[in-house]
């Protein structure tokens, strides 16, 4: 249990820090591997409470796709940003105001909060010893948040639907491939015989 | 496990497929297509509104995630009129403008499924995602004549500041869960009924509404507001301003209601300080305003602040008066949008109040019809917009609210003066070249809404019902 | 029939109004432009006529009082009837002839109403309309009350008015808004007897404010022009001054009796002696206030001293209403309140000795004045005051009856004056200045003859310890002598008065005449060529009131003032006329000791007469220089009266300029800068300013909206977790 709680303050201090590093380094590919720091430490939290399906999910999405993407594009945009960052000592202080104003009363929130025995431990849908983790998840997914599962699927739609819709434009004089084209091409189409005097060229 | 009651979600169900199976004949049929799937979702729209008001199934389902009560029916029929409408009104401007895009009526389809999971939302997690899956669409459609920079603009700030809410939200949302074990609305209740109100339980509820708050563009979480009504095309901000409003008042009123009834003293302040904001920026900001989409942006804020006051009344008499004042704004809403829409001359739309000048002798009809409902909006009596805010009103004030009644009325008279300021410009100034002719379905709307405002009176009564019934079913 | 009397005018007022609306002359523009007297010459908004919808139209509206201000009549232009003059409105005649018959109609009856309830035996009539106001134990019914002084003033209304339409008909002929000339004369006339015929305070006071709206429009007649419009407003204003004691005194009566019904109050009245009464910071005596207060009223509406300077300002209106109105019937409205209300009155004393005192003084007053005026109508109208004076004198001393016959008899002479100088006007082109008449007896003989008449009737020309004689001669001696014999404490001084003001009035009268009809002509020739005789519908009715001028005092004096030797004899025949409508104290012998007064007494009028008709035959035929030498003389003198003392000065010293000041502070300050300023402008200023700040809070950054709501959510939190329940 002990090292339980270790490495449970290990992991839960390292994201934070590693979240606070992610706005506040000045290297944005820095950010973003802070960034996937955090994601790795919240898979190890994930892993504390037994739920390594989450863990593997998070590590592979967040890590091996989302923050891996991040990367690219910030390597790839020529974002100033220390333009960007121009504002940011002119409302550091009413900022930073209002960050400690929020953080000191959330202390007071869960200093006076005294956690009822009896929801500890008893998650909506609770990880139980039979069966894999997986398994456990697919049963729930597909039945009792099948509403849910559905919702996502249509928001995932809608988010591909508006990135097509503002992104992709049917550009004239773009070369595409076009097979059929390609396959009715024959020699009469493509082939020009000339003859060639010697020394002249054409 | 059994397949989950599929009956009251069928609205919902017939408007995703038949979204998808659109998208799937616009992506085949290509740009031309876009006024066929236009019509398409239009009819969509009112199979899932016969449906609805024919024969509801009434009933919770999905674990308890998803409910259709009266309420929610209500609420959804006057959803699904203000998106059928909504496309309606689209269908002059994108044959002029070039903005035939046949994704338009598609996402504003699935924004409408997304309402609909909002307002039959029974749980934190559906409420979540019916927001994101309205949220999602609505900031594509304002951006979605995306070689106009204002558009862009618009559709950006829109996604930027929806984001920071919808984080609000979910941090609410998880400090609710927190303190109480429960998602579920009914869960969520029993145990603030057990337990009652504490320090963190506030604080979730201060960020679930904050969330809330921004959706329906409520003071001091509007600002996106007039640059999105302003930038996003004329149909996009008549949409904006109709449906998705109702959508989030329904959801605020169910989740502070059925979620946070037992703690009603707690979320009132806040919904009253919203509220009391929302009524008095709204009043004033739009006395600054020359263009009339970003004057409808300010309206809109003052009148949302007007339904708020029959939320914090939390009577279910308070229910009633938001749910008919709601029901009235959109159908003055859509009625002034589709004056807006008429506002075009050869060389395209216009939006400056100025040109609105001497309309009264230009084309009569058009400028009396906007002149009722000016009188409406600025709640002037016999007209609808009269007793919508005499409804909030008495709601407020017999639930001992007085304080908050006057600073309504208040604002609504400093309010009245940019309404009567329109009249005034379209009665007496000189006036300017006419208007295109109007198409036909813009006025056909513009009747409907002018004879909904003029005639009220007269279908008060059956209105009235409807919304007691459904005010009553929350209670 | 009484319903009739009284509903008859109110019918005629309706149909000619109507008329009046809609019937607009037709006059082509071109009128205004020659006649000088379009209506935007007179932008102002104070008169009351705007309504009637006449703007439109050019017209030249005078009748005869303004032809002198340049504007010229040719030469045959100017006769008798002839409607060419002036365009008009259609249905004019028709208004006419409605309303003059109405009125004929309604003369012919009240002469039938005051036959059967003066002579016959009848109790007092009283006809319910119907009820009025009913609140707590206020009740208040429409009725109407004819009793011997009703019926009285009944007669005097109707048939001065009735021949005042018909004189109408002929003097207002050149006017192109006759309907609504009409429709006011019949207005008055009903409100007028609304107020003679009502049967408590409240009706009563109905009919005076109507008399009064009736006065002040058709003071205000001729719109067009300033002075009408300054005059009209003046006598409306001065009559608030009093009915504002007269509301007062209605309120007190309320308070004493608990009714304002007539018959209550008077059967009540003798146990309310010595009541006190809590008023201005101390007890009073509460008839005597509640008296005082309502012969504030009548003072109002009587032009009596202090409050009189409106009546001949009044004379701004056309000449037959100055003889309607502010000869003949309504300005007796305060005589005849304190006669109907003698039964208060006989109990207060004090209230007595003021109306004395007032009346006298005011019978004084205003002879002095008339004697310098120079206008023919304002003569006369001082000469009305100064006779409305001893109406009030008479009442004083107790003599109730003695007052009442004067107004009788006053209203046939002094309406045939007024009328006759309405035909002098009329002959010689609107001219009102007497200077500049003179010598014109031989061209109007008719009208000159009436003049006389009237003069005769007025100085109370007859024989001396008989009672034969011109009207005046029997009504106003009576007075004097009741004056002498009178036992208040102002008696002997109203007797000193009023004798001298019987000098001054006959002095100024013959003035008159002299200088209208005798002499040279001071004329210019053009006019003087063509003074023309009035036509037949002006005449007839000067002939007539001429006819009650000099036998109304002889027929009526023993029937109004009691006859017969000793107490008893006069009591009963007296009573047998006034059926207890006029009432007297027990201790009040007044109608019988007016007989013994001594014969110097009872020749003081005659001398006064005498000596006032020679003095002005030697001032203004014998010797035309004197009275400019004799002015010379006392210049001081000379000058305080013909500035009529003084009072429009002080008067607008002490009231008129204070109360300008007055509006224009709180209407520059007050209204302007507090109200206005804090107000309306400032409330909208503020609403601007906080507009603009909102507005600039929109400042189109991203990260300024992002601030905002993360400041709401600050500010919302730190407020729940401070200031809410926790």
């Amino acid at each position: 249990m002990v090292l339980k709680a270790l490495f449970f303050y290990l992991f839960a201090a390292v994201t934070v820090a590693s979240a606070f590093m992610v706005i506040s380094a000045r290297n944005p590919v820095h950010s973003v591997l802070f960034l996937i720091l955090a994601f790795i430490n919240a898979a190890g939290l994930f892993l504390l409470v037994g739920a390594e399906f989450l863990a593997m999910i998070l590590v592979v999405v967040y890590v091996g796709a989302v923050a891996v993407l991040f990367l690219f594009v910030v390597m790839m945009l020529d974002v100033d940003f220390v333009e960007l960052r121009q504002g940011f000592l002119q409302y550091l202080p009413i900022g930073s105001v209002l960050g400690a104003v929020l953080l000191v009363e959330l202390l007071m929130v869960l200093g006076g909060w005294a956690i009822d025995p009896g929801l500890v431990g008893k998650g909506a849908v609770p990880i139980t010893a039979t069966g894999s983790n997986i398994e456990q998840i697919g049963t729930v997914l597909y039945t009792k948040y099948v509403f849910f599962f559905q919702a996502s699927g249509l928001v995932l739609l809608v988010a591909m639907v508006g990135a097509i819709v503002l992104t992709l434009r049917h550009k004239e004089g773009v070369r595409r491939q076009d097979i059929s084209r390609q396959v009715a091409r024959g020699p009469a189409s493509s082939i020009e015989v000339v003859s060639v005097e010697t020394g002249k060229g054409l | 496990m059994a397949l989950p009651a599929l009956s009251p979600a069928l609205p919902e169900i017939l408007l995703a497929v038949g979204a998808m199976a659109l998208l799937m004949f616009g992506a085949f049929a290509g740009e031309k297509s876009s006024r066929t799937v236009s019509f398409g979702a239009m009819g969509l729209i009112a199979v899932a509104f016969l449906m609805l008001l024919v024969a509801p199934k009434y009933g919770t389902t999905f674990s308890g995630a998803y409910v259709l009560d009266p309420f929610a029916r209500l609420m959804k029929l006057l959803a699904l009129a203000g998106s059928g409408f909504a496309i309606l009104m689209s269908l002059d401007f994108a044959r002029r403008e070039k903005f035939d895009r046949f994704e338009y009526p598609v996402l504003i389809l699935l924004a409408t499924v997304g309402m609909m999971v909002m307002i039959s939302a029974n749980d934190l997690i559906s409420l979540y995602l019916g927001l994101e899956l309205q949220s999602l669409a609505l900031y594509v459609i304002a951006a979605i004549d995306r070689d106009n920079v204002r558009s862009t603009e618009a559709g950006l700030k829109y996604f930027v500041l929806g984001a920071l809410s919808s984080g609000m939200l979910l941090y609410g949302a998880s400090l609710t869960y927190g303190f109480t074990g429960h998602t579920d609305f009914a869960g969520i209740a029993a145990a603030l009924k057990a337990h009652g109100s504490s320090l963190g339980i506030v604080f979730g509820i201060v960020f679930v509404l904050a969330g809330l708050a921004f959706k329906i563009s409520a003071v001091p979480f509007h600002m996106w507001t007039p640059d999105v009504y302003e930038g996003a095309p004329t149909p996009v901000t008549t949409f904006f301003a109709g449906a998705p409003k109702i959508a989030a008042a329904a959801l605020m009123v169910r989740v502070v209601i059925d979620g946070y009834g037992p703690i009603a003293k707690d979320w009132q302040q806040i919904v009253v300080f919203i509220s009391i904001a929302s009524m008095v920026l709204g009043a004033f900001a739009a006395i600054g305003q020359r263009n009339i989409k970003r004057l409808m942006a300010y309206s809109s804020i003052g009148h949302m602040g007007y339904a708020l006051v029959g939320l914090a009344a939390g009577t279910q008499q308070g229910v009633e008066s938001v749910i008919l004042y709601v029901a009235i704004y959109l159908a003055m809403t859509l009625g002034t949008f589709a004056c807006i829409l008429a506002m075009r001359r050869k060389d395209g739309p216009v939006e400056d109040i100025g040109e609105l000048a001497g309309l009264s002798r230009t084309s009569p009809v058009l400028a009396f019809l906007l002149a009722m409902l000016m009188f409406s909006l600025a709640g002037i009596p016999v007209l609808a917009g009269f007793f919508a805010k005499l409804y909030v009103f008495m709601a407020a004030v017999k639930a001992g609210l007085l304080g908050l009644a006057i600073v309504g009325a208040l604002a609504s008279v400093v309010g009245a003066f940019y309404y009567l300021r329109v009249i005034k410009i379209m009665y007496f100034d000189e006036p300017k070249p006419a208007f295109e002719p109007m198409p036909l379905e813009l006025k056909v709307v513009l009747g409907l809404s002018g004879l909904f405002v003029l005639g009220y009176v007269l279908i008060a009564n059956p209105i009235g019902t409807a919304a007691t019934t459904a005010a009553a079913s929350l209670f | 029939m009484y319903s009739a009397i009284v509903f008859l005018p109110l019918i005629g007022f309706l149909i000619a109004g109507a008329i009046a609306l809609f019937a607009h002359p037709t006059a082509p523009d071109g009128a205004a432009a020659l006649s000088g007297h379009g209506h935007d010459a007179h932008g102002h908004g104070s008169h009351g006529h705007a309504s009637h919808g006449h703007a439109s139209h050019g017209h030249a509206s005078h009748g005869h009082d303004d032809h002198g201000h340049g504007h010229g009549h040719a030469a045959d232009d100017h006769g008798h009837g002839h409607d060419d003059h002036h365009p008009s409105a259609p249905g004019s005649r028709a208004a006419e002839l409605v309303t003059s018959s109405l009125m004929v109609v309604a003369a012919l009856l009240s002469w039938v109403a005051f036959v059967s309830v003066g002579l016959g035996t009848g109790e007092a009539v009283r006809v319910p309309l119907f009820a009025w106001i009913q609140s707590g134990t206020l009740s208040v019914d429409w009725a109407i009350r004819v009793d011997t002084l009703t019926a009285v003033m009944l007669v005097v209304v109707n048939s001065v008015s009735a021949l005042v339409h018909i004189y109408s008909t002929g003097y207002m002929s050149h006017d192109p808004h006759r309907p609504r000339f009409f429709a006011y004369l019949s207005l008055f006339t009903f409100a007028m007897l609304m107020l003679v015929t009502s049967d408590n305070l409240l009706q009563m006071f109905f009919g005076w404010e109507g008399v009064g709206v009736a006065s002040y429009l058709l003071i205000g007649f001729w719109f067009q022009k300033p002075s009408a419009n300054a005059a009209a407003i003046k006598a409306f204003v001065v009559n608030r001054v009093g009915d504002f004691g007269f509301a007062l005194g209605i309120f007190g009566v309320y308070v004493l009796f608990n009714s304002i019904e007539f018959t209550t109050i008077f059967a009540n009245a003798q146990a309310m002696v010595g009541h006190k009464l809590h008023f201005l910071n101390g007890n009073v005596d509460a008839l005597t206030v509640i008296c005082l207060l309502l012969f504030m009223g009548a003072m109002g509406k009587s032009a009596q001293f202090l409050l009189h300077t409106w009546l001949p300002d009044a004379m701004e209106g056309p000449t037959p209403v100055s003889a309607l109105i502010h000869a003949a019937t309504m300005v007796t409205a305060g005589v005849f309140m304190v006669a109907r209300l003698s039964p208060l009155f006989e109990l207060a004393p004090t209230a007595l000795a003021v109306v004395t005192f007032i009346g006298a003084t005011t019978a004084f007053f205003a002879a002095t004045v008339g004697l310098v005026q120079n206008d023919i109508k304002r003569v006369i109208a001082y000469s009305t005051c100064s006779q409305l004076g001893y109406m009030f004198a008479a009442l004083g001393v107790g003599a109730y009856s003695a007052g009442v016959f004067h107004l009788f008899t006053h209203a046939f002479f002094k309406a045939l004056l007024f009328l006759g100088a309405g035909s002098v006007i009329h002959a010689v082109s609107g001219e009102q200045d007497i200077r500049r008449m003179g010598g014109l007896k031989e061209h109007i003989p008719l009208t000159y003859s009436m003049m006389v008449i009237g003069t005769l009737a007025l100085t109370g020309f007859g024989v001396p310890f008989s009672q034969v004689g011109f009207a005046g001669f029997n009504s106003k001696d009576a007075i004097i002598e009741s004056a002498f014999m009178g036992h208040g404490v102002f008696a002997t001084y109203a007797f000193m008065l009023l004798v001298i003001a019987a000098l001054f009035t006959s002095f100024y009268s013959w003035r008159l005449i002299f200088m209208t009809f005798w002499g040279a002509p001071r004329a210019p020739k053009e006019v003087m060529d063509h003074v023309h005789e009035s036509p037949r519908s002006m005449t007839v009715p000067l002939m007539i009131l001429a006819f009650g001028a000099v036998f109304a005092g002889m027929l009526f004096t023993g029937l109004f003032n009691g006859y017969g030797h000793g107490w008893e004899a006069i009591k009963g025949h007296y009573d047998a006329f006034w059926k207890g409508a006029l009432f007297t104290g027990p201790e009040n012998r007044m109608i019988e000791e007016t007989h013994n007064a001594p014969l110097l007494v009872k020749a003081s009028p005659f001398i006064a007469m005498v000596i006032g008709f020679v003095t002005a035959y030697w001032f203004y035929v014998v010797d035309p220089s004197r009275p400019g030498a004799v002015a010379a003389q006392n210049p001081g003198l000379y000058k305080f009266l013909l500035n009529k003392w003084y009072f429009d000065e002080l008067y607008d010293f002490l009231f008129v300029r204070p109360a300008k000041w007055l509006g224009r502070f709180l209407w520059k300050e007050g209204d302007g800068r507090v109200i206005d300023g804090l107000g309306p402008d400032g409330v909208s200023a503020r609403v601007v300013d906080l507009t603009q700040q909102v507005v600039r809070l929109q400042t189109g950054y991203l990260y300024h909206y992002a601030f905002v709501m993360m400041i709401g959510i600050a500010a919302l939190v730190t407020y729940m977790m401070l200031g809410g329940s926790h």
